[in-house]
This record gives C-alpha cells, sequence and structure tokens, in this order.
C-alpha cells in the first residue's frame, strides 16, 4: 500500500514537473477523490483504476495526440473539502473533473463545474445526482433509481421475503439509496418493519444487530459504505443474526470481504460492476490492476478505469478538447467493447447523465464473490 | 429481556476498553499532571504494530506481545522522556498542545506508512454463541470482558498491594513528601507511563477486532476515554473506570431504546450535567488550588 501511495504520490508530482512545457501537450483533469477518510477504500480504488487506464493511453500517445495530465486532489471524504478542490482545479480551466465518488461530495460541489460547463465524471450513486437538471454530469456506475428496482426483484423472486429491515447509512448516499429502497419495496407490497440509520464511520454496530434481531424480518437489506459493511457483518456474525443479509455492491465487495472475513460469507446482492464477473475483458483488466497494484480491485476501481476510456471515446468522437461539446455528445451515446475494447461492458449514457449496462447478482462464497445470475441492460 | 442482556453485554465489553484507555488517562494525570491528547492514537499505534508482526510471519499472540513491548518503549518511555519532559517544565498547556501535534503526526503516520484504509484485525477469541435467558452472547464479547476486568483488576492488584504500587500512589498524592521519604519519584512518574503504555496496548487488541485497524480510529476512542474519565473523576483510577463502563453501557442503551442519530450527543449530555452537578467526577474528590 506504501509502494501504491508512492507511485500514486509520484505520478502525480511527476506530472506538475515542467508544468508549462508539458500543459502545451497535455490535457488537464484533475481528479478529487476520497483518499483518506470514510471513503478511502472507494477513493483509492478509483484512483488505481484512471492511474492504470491513463498510463495506457498516454503509453500510446494520449487522447488526440496530447498526454492526460492528472493530478490527484483529497477530499478527506469531506463534501465541504470536495467544494473547495472542485472550486481550486476550476481555476485551471480543467477539460473534465473526475470524481468525486462519494454522493454527498458530488452534489456540493456539481453546482460549480456545472456552472463552469465543465463535465464531471463522477462515482456517486445517490439518485438525486442526476434528477438535478445538470447537464454536465456523468455516471460511471447505477444510479440508486437503476439498482434499487433490481434489488427489490430479487427479494421478491429470490428470497421471497414479504418483510424487509433496513439498515443505511445517514448521509447522502445511504438517504437517497433508503428512500428508493421503501418505495420499491411498497410497489411490491413488502413490509418494511425496520428502517434503522447509523453514521458515517460509525464503528460499533451491536446496537443495531440488536435492533435487527427484535424486528424479525425475513431479509435485511444493508446499504451502508465498505468499512461498514465490513464492521456490521463482524456484529451480525458475532450475534449470530441468521436473516439473509442482502446488499448493493457495498456489501460484497471484495474489501468488504477482506475486512469481514468469514462474516461475509452468505451475503447475497445486486452488484453493478465486478471483477468476478463472468466476461473475459474484465477478468483481463483485473489481472492487470492486480499487477500494477497488487491488490484485488473492487467495483470502484472498474468505474475510474471505464471512465477514463469513456472521457476518450467521447473526446475522439467529437475530434477536439471542447468540454460543452464534449456533455452534448456524451449524452445518448453507446459505447460498446466492440469498437472500445477497454470500455469492458456495453455501456449507455441518457440524457441525464445515467448509466445503463448489464448487471449481475451475486454471492459470497468462501470469502470469495461468486456471479450467479447476469441481468440486462434496463433499456433492453 | 433477550435484546436488553445482550445490550448489556456488548456495551459492558466496550466500556470495558473505553475504562482502560481513561485508566491511562487519569494515572497520567495524577502523577504528572499530563493531559494526554494523543491517548486515543496511542491505542491506535499498537494494532498497527500487531499487524506489522504478523505481517513479518509472528503468530498472533507473539505479534501482541511485539505490540506491548514496542508500545512500551514508544508510548511510555520515549513520549516521557522525548515529549514530556522537556515540555511539561514550561507549563500544562504547551505539553497539552504537544500531546496534540503528537496525534496529528501518529495519524498522518500511519496513514503514510501503513494505509489510509481500514485493515481487518484477528479476534482474541473464536466465534461461538453461549444463551442466556434467550440472549445470545458471544464469546468475543466475554472474551474482550474477561481481559479488560483482568487487566484492571491486576492494576489495582499492583497500586494497591505492592510496594512499587505504594511508592506509585504517594508520588501521586505528593511528590515533594515522597521524595522526602526516598522514593525516586522520577522513577515512579515513568513507571506510571510504562503502565499506560501497557493499558493502551490491550485497549488496541481488545477494541481493533470491533473497529477494525484504521489511522482514525483514536479520534473516537480518545474522546470516548477522555469523557469517561472526566465523569468518573480525572483524579480517581476507580472514577476512570465507572466511567468507562457507564459510556459503553449508556451508548448502546441509547442507539437501541433513544436514537442511533443523537447516540453520540447523549454522552456529552452527560458529560454536561456532571460537569455542572459533581465537577469533580461521579467519584472524584475536590482539588483546591491556592492562588
Amino acid at each position: 500500500m506504501l509502494r501504491t501511495s508512492l507511485i500514486a504520490s509520484a505520478f502525480a508530482v511527476g506530472l506538475g514537473i515542467g508544468q508549462a512545457a508539458f500543459a502545451q501537450n497535455s490535457v488537464y483533469m484533475p481528479a478529487i477523490l476520497e483518499l483518506s477518510g470514510a471513503g478511502a477504500v472507494s477513493g483509492t480504488n478509483f484512483r488505481d483504476g484512471m492511474i492504470l487506464a491513463v498510463e495506457e493511453i498516454n503509453a500510446k500517445g494520449g487522447i488526440l495526440g496530447k498526454k492526460i495530465e492528472m493530478p490527484l486532489l483529497d477530499t478527506q471524504s469531506e463534501a465541504g473539502i470536495a467544494r473547495s478542490q472542485v472550486q481550486k482545479v476550476l481555476d485551471n480551466k480543467p477539460y473534465v473533473i473526475l470524481g468525486p465518488v462519494f454522493s454527498g461530495s458530488v452534489i456540493t460541489s456539481m453546482v460549480l463545474a456545472q456552472d463552469a460547463e465543465i463535465p464531471q465524471i463522477i462515482g456517486g450513486e445517490a439518485a438525486a445526482i442526476t434528477q438535478k437538471g445538470n447537464p454536465y454530469v456523468f455516471r460511471t456506475s447505477f444510479g440508486q433509481q437503476f439498482s434499487m428496482p433490481k434489488i427489490a426483484n430479487y427479494v421478491r423472486d429470490g428470497i421471497k421475503a414479504k418483510s424487509v429491515a433496513l439498515l443505511w447509512v445517514n448521509n447522502d448516499f445511504g438517504k437517497g439509496g433508503r428512500d428508493t429502497f421503501t418505495k420499491e419495496m411498497a410497489a411490491r407490497d413488502i413490509k418494511v418493519v425496520a428502517d434503522i440509520s447509523t453514521e458515517s464511520g460509525q464503528a460499533d454496530f451491536s446496537a443495531d444487530v440488536v435492533k435487527l434481531k427484535a424486528a424479525n424480518p425475513d431479509a435485511v437489506f444493508v446499504y451502508v459504505n465498505e468499512e461498514e459493511s465490513a464492521r456490521f457483518l463482524r456484529e451480525a456474525k458475532k450475534q449470530g443474526l441468521k436473516t439473509p443479509l442482502i446488499g448493493e455492491t457495498t456489501l460484497l465487495g471484495q474489501k468488504v470481504i477482506d475486512l469481514a472475513g468469514d462474516a461475509a460469507n452468505g451475503v447475497k446482492g445486486h452488484v453493478g460492476l465486478s471483477v468476478d464477473a463472468p466476461i473475459p475483458a474484465v477478468k483481463e483488466f483485473a489481472e492487470r490492476f492486480k499487477k500494477r497494484f497488487n491488490y484485488v480491485c473492487d467495483h470502484n476501481g472498474i468505474k475510474g478505469y471505464t471512465g477514463i476510456y469513456f472521457i476518450k471515446t467521447v473526446t475522439e468522437k467529437i475530434g477536439k478538447f471542447d468540454s460543452k461539446a464534449f456533455a452534448a455528445a456524451a449524452h445518448g451515446i453507446t459505447i460498446s467493447p466492440k469498437d472500445v475494447p477497454n470500455i469492458l461492458m456495453e455501456a449507455t449514457w441518457d440524457k441525464n447523465g445515467d448509466i445503463d449496462r448489464e448487471s449481475f447478482l451475486g454471492e459470497v462464497v468462501g470469502s470469495k464473490q461468486k456471479i450467479v445470475e447476469v441481468l440486462p441492460k434496463l433499456g433492453k | 429481556m433477550a435484546s436488553f442482556i445482550q445490550l448489556l453485554v456488548s456495551g459492558l465489553a466496550t466500556g470495558a476498553i473505553y475504562a482502560l484507555v481513561a485508566v491511562g488517562f487519569t494515572l497520567l494525570w495524577q502523577t504528572s499532571q499530563t493531559i494526554n491528547f494523543a491517548q486515543g492514537e496511542f491505542v491506535m499505534l499498537p494494532a498497527f504494530f500487531v499487524l506489522a508482526a504478523m505481517n513479518a510471519g509472528a503468530p498472533f499472540w507473539f505479534a501482541c506481545l511485539i505490540a506491548i513491548v514496542l508500545s512500551v518503549l514508544m508510548l511510555g518511555i520515549v513520549f516521557k522522556l522525548v515529549v514530556v519532559d522537556p515540555m511539561l517544565k514550561h507549563g500544562v498547556l504547551p505539553l497539552v498542545i504537544s500531546t496534540i501535534a503528537l496525534a496529528v503526526f501518529l495519524k498522518e503516520g500511519v496513514k503514510d506508512f501503513y494505509s489510509s484504509q481500514a485493515q481487518p484485525f484477528p479476534t482474541l477469541a473464536p466465534d461461538h454463541d453461549i444463551s442466556v435467558f434467550d440472549a445470545v452472547v458471544s464469546t468475543q464479547s466475554l472474551a474482550v470482558l474477561a481481559v479488560a476486568i483482568a487487566a484492571v483488576v491486576g492494576l489495582n492488584l499492583l497500586l494497591q498491594k505492592t510496594r512499587l504500587g505504594r511508592s506509585m500512589q504517594a508520588t501521586a498524592q505528593n511528590p515533594t513528601l515522597a521524595r522526602i521519604l526516598g522514593i525516586p519519584v522520577r522513577r515512579m512518574v515513568l513507571y506510571t507511563f510504562v503502565v499506560n503504555a501497557v493499558l493502551v496496548a490491550i485497549a488496541s487488541i481488545l477494541i481493533s477486532p470491533i473497529y477494525l485497524a484504521k489511522f482514525s480510529n483514536g479520534e473516537t476512542l480518545g474522546l470516548a476515554a477522555f469523557i469517561a474519565a472526566i465523569i468518573g473523576g480525572f483524579n480517581q483510577v476507580r472514577g476512570a473506570v465507572l466511567g468507562g463502563v457507564i459510556l459503553g453501557v449508556l451508548d448502546n442503551f441509547s442507539a437501541a431504546y433513544v436514537s442511533a442519530q443523537y447516540r453520540v450527543a447523549i454522552p456529552l449530555v452527560i458529560l454536561i450535567i456532571v460537569i455542572l452537578v459533581r465537577p469533580q467526577g461521579l467519584l472524584g474528590r475536590v482539588e483546591e488550588r491556592t492562588v
């Protein structure tokens, strides 16, 4: 990890050396990410995915002959810092802005990029992000309005639950997920018997597990960030919680499995992206990532990697570095691995900047994520 | 009833860990007027000593021993000689600021040299459930409770039943008189720092399976222990133990029966009430100073 940090720092610093000379032949695309704090798992994976893509692209001559210049700025997982970092990079007139990953940080900062008419390629999943009429924001993963119906169908048809309990993190990501999931449950006549909010960075989940046990639901839907997911799973195992635990990528990701150990076994849910997906291009990417950074990438690594290739593809389509033209061309675009192999899976960006692509149902077996079903694009 | 028992056991386990850290606060204060605002980071760091030793191939139990030894050296002796001794002669405030700086240094150091991400940490006891009045109580919670109680009882025996402990108490109560009686005061103060280092190392080994080892863990733990020490009485070891236990149990009960959102605020409310009603803490003694 130290080595990775040093490489990343050297990467950022190295790009800053001789900036004036380099800038002539480079395109400025700053990345504003959760490199420390509660979102460090997400941010560092997203960062490393991007670094891998940037290295590949720069090694082949860059985008339209210009090398990518991607300084890394830390939000410390704080929305206020994310906003000031966005403000800071806007002074340097970026072509696009990459990140943040945390929804709260995206929501507080995206207005600045919108006012400056700079596209922002984000990792946030809160439904509200793309419902504010911002034509400059583009997702790299499903919004909750895309993922929650798939989970809800699984709770109804796969688990055959009549009642569920919700455990969610009280931030923009968690609240958005909780609101969308509750609506989907109501539409399927599934009763929500416990609605438990937790805090970002929460360490002790013993009281929450006791409350879940007392509610006695058919399934528990867990929607908190990765580290909190791991702490929750360890506590749930410690207290002998037997109820099926259902979640999204933040519950089934590799980092969660690494942190929770055996306690993650048996967890099921929907994963928008996974290195265990039965797709050869994804597996090859995962191997390259592991070789480069010496750890197994999670969904955020794929988001960062494909996000860079999304920018490259759209830019080459418009044939110039024009931020406004980029935003216009990116809406409605479909990028297929047949044309751009590094996009890994066919993806479509709609008029709101939401992304649609295949996704997966997964389960943790023997401390490994196992994909049990491939779900088609919603648009198909 | 089952939920109540589970919450109580789990709260006692967490509270016992807070108590260990709070006891360290009170020991340092009593013997050297040191308020160590890096105490939370002192709890965070030994977990990384354990992980580093395990990465080097040591089994968990041996890694824990290494961590305790390293803690004694770095968080006990080196801390006393390099930070406390030079600063204390300038008064309490410069020392407090130094410990705040040390906390930042330790936190950022772990982040840079180990990882900014949480790390899995082995549990002290294997997972087994024990049923008590329909409540499922984990062996992990019981093991944490047992080790913490053993540490507090051991400390109490040391302080009450040994010559060394009585010398440490004499130093805490009246260092001038202790010196006249031939007690090596400087060495006694150093021993207090060593005891604090052992306590924080034990607390670290107990809390890290729950919190996961992370550079930022000290923020929560330091604050919790500081509040516990004030609630119980900053100048009494038994007060710190009581404060820690109250805080752990209260946190669990308030999260379950009052509001999860306001669980962080409730200990602060209790703190304010204690300061208003009984400023010396629940078991603390009044200290008067002449001007």
